[in-house]
């Protein structure tokens, strides 16, 4: 019950993942033309996470999707405000479609702010915070007691981790020696009411604390994706493992980073076209 | 009732595996170690951790397997509220959340210890069901209800020990519906859980006087039998609701709207707990009796 939990890959395409998530937060950046409400800077902090999770980390079924019946894996986005970046994702994965997107918090759609489980590719219906390492511990507890072998990533937010909940879980998991458990801290060092680090100066050290707690942490550049695939695949295995993914709210576009009104403002059309020009120039 | 309950979901795990029961630091004892024994892996003790323990249970069943969720009921519903109404209820998954010592069985540890409000609580919450059995036996088919059902969450009310039976020539079970455990033409006593013994110690006084007597375990509190509850308003002269709960949001005041939608005539009497935390001490029936509720109180009400 305690072999080591590794994934076999062992290499990954940078430039294909850049590509990717710039791809991503365009698709963001399109939506919020048509919808008032989004979590884009909560979303922006994320991309590489959840891209890393569901293009490079989690296993194809033997239909070759990573996702649905038959894949081994199951993302849980506990930070069920990150949405955005998941819904583009799934998009981008074919599991949701371009209308499900397009009637986005409407009526007619399916799709609100939060993932709401039953719609295809959410494991759990996720918004209020501290609930998604509970469930995600259950999950992967369920895959190890049924020898099922699969492995449950979870994404939560800095803020969350202020949850006693998340510390029960936290606890329990190394406990019950659930290594197919992995966590990752979108670090981005902000709340709604201000800066983590302001308000919970005793929340760091981070990755000393999950340790104390039995878990292997380590710390990443939460945008580097290289750095945040090779924290897991090169991960010991024997016990559950956090990577504290250090963030920027708002990553890729220079007007939204580390200002909280972009926690859930949509830009105006001159924002809009600065904002795909940002993104569009990255790394060149 | 406890151990009965252990007992029967030791069973009902022997012969389906994906049943886990997820305990927060309450004594295994009897089958319940049975249980840890024959199935370790799906017996987790958390410890004082109620939030993980419902959310947990949570992912056990998004992973399809049928847990239970198991400590004292202020700790099981009440400590971890939210995660009841978001992983279980709005989720809609197939979890018991099993109340133990509900109401006010224990009494001498005050009021953090007493449930008077579960019942109220677990049923407002949409997909939950309630189910409170009167005796050990109807816990057995109660508890084997739950590890079968795949429809939604449960929250399971149950006392703690020495418990009477008084089912035994009752009508069959059935979840959803009214029990009757003796019927009568004049008076019909509706109650559930544990302090149905003293309905039917109410019945036995008012059959001495001359009366006949139905008593009723209404161990289905949500969904509540609405056509049974009429049938019973229509049918008797007088209704008498015996609940250890508090008036709000239990069997009395849900027995009071259908009279009301029935137009019912008859003569209703409802006994409850009191809106109130009574720091009183003693024995069950001291603290029943400080909250207004005894059998000479009941008679003299009624009679």
């Amino acid at each position: 019950m305690n072999a080591p939990v590794i994934n076999k890959r062992n290499s990954l395409d940078i430039a294909a993942a850049r590509e990717r998530c710039k791809r991503h937060r365009k698709r963001i950046l399109e939506m919020t033309q048509s919808v008032s409400a989004l979590h884009v800077g909560g979303a922006f902090s994320s991309t590489e996470i959840v891209d890393c999770i569901y293009y490079e980390l989690m296993r194809p079924g033997s239909n070759g999707a990573v996702v649905g019946a038959g894949a081994p894996d199951t993302f849980l986005m506990s930070k069920g405000h990150g949405y955005m970046i998941q819904a583009v994702v799934l998009e981008d994965l074919g599991i949701l479609k371009r209308s499900d997107l397009a009637a986005y918090c409407t009526p007619a759609g399916k799709l609100g702010v939060h993932p709401d489980y039953g719609i295809p590719g959410i494991e759990a219906s996720t918004g209020s915070l501290g609930h998604g390492l509970s469930m995600a511990l259950g999950m992967a507890y369920a895959e190890k007691t049924k020898n099922c072998g699969g492995i449950v990533y979870a994404v939560l937010s800095d803020g969350e981790v202020q949850e006693g909940s998340t510390w029960e879980a936290t606890m329990l998991a190394s406990s019950l020696k659930v290594n197919n458990l992995v966590g990752f801290i979108d670090n981005n060092n902000m709340q709604s009411l201000g800066f983590t680090h302001v308000t919970h100066p005793s929340f760091y050290p981070v990755v000393e604390k999950f340790e104390a707690f039995g878990w292997e942490c380590v710390e990443v550049d939460g945008h580097d994706s290289l750095a945040i695939f090779n924290a897991v695949t090169g991960r010991r295995g024997d016990r559950p493992l956090m990577v504290n993914c250090k963030t920027t709210k708002g990553r890729g576009v220079s007007y939204m980073e580390n200002v909280p009104m972009w926690h859930y403002r949509s830009p105006n059309k001159a924002e809009y076209e600065q904002a795909l020009r940002e993104i569009d120039g990255a790394g060149k | 009732m406890r151990n009965t309950f252990a007992k029967t979901l030791y069973e009902c795990a022997v012969a389906d595996s994906s049943i886990y029961i997820v305990v927060a630091d309450i004594s295994p004892a009897g089958p319940m170690a049975d249980f840890q024994k024959h199935a370790p892996e799906r017996f987790v003790n958390v410890g004082v951790a109620e939030q993980v323990m419902i959310g947990m249970c949570a992912g056990l069943a998004l992973k399809g397997c049928q847990p239970f969720a198991y400590t004292i009921a202020t700790f099981s519903l009440y400590r971890p509220f939210e995660m009841v109404r978001d992983d279980l209820g709005y989720q809609n998954l197939p979890v018991t959340v099993v109340g133990m010592g509900a109401g006010v069985i224990y009494s001498t540890l005050g009021g953090t210890h007493h449930t008077m409000e579960d019942v109220a609580v677990a049923s407002a919450i949409p997909n939950f069901r309630v189910l409170a059995p009167c005796d050990p036996q109807e816990c057995v088919e109660a508890t084997r209800w739950c590890a079968q059902q795949k429809e939604g969450p449960v929250y399971l009310r149950i006392g703690k020990a020495g418990e009477p039976n008084l089912t035994a020539g009752a009508e069959p079970f059935v979840f959803g519906k009214v029990r009757y455990l003796q019927r009568g033409t004049d008076v019909c006593i509706l109650s559930y859980g544990v302090i149905t013994a003293k309905a039917l110690e109410v019945a036995e006084a008012l059959a001495a006087a001359g009366k006949s007597v139905s008593v009723v375990s209404c161990h289905t509190v949500k969904p509540l039998d609405r056509d049974g509850i009429a049938q019973a308003l229509q049918r008797h002269k007088q209704v008498i609701v015996i609940e250890e709960h508090v008036p709000e949001g239990g069997l009395a005041s849900r027995v009071k709207q259908i009279a009301w939608d029935i137009k019912s005539d008859c003569d209703l009497a409802t006994f409850t707990l009191k809106d109130e935390f009574i720091h009183n001490y003693g024995s069950y029936d001291d603290l029943l009796a400080a909250h207004g509720i005894s059998v000479p109180k009941i008679l003299a009400a009624v009679a």
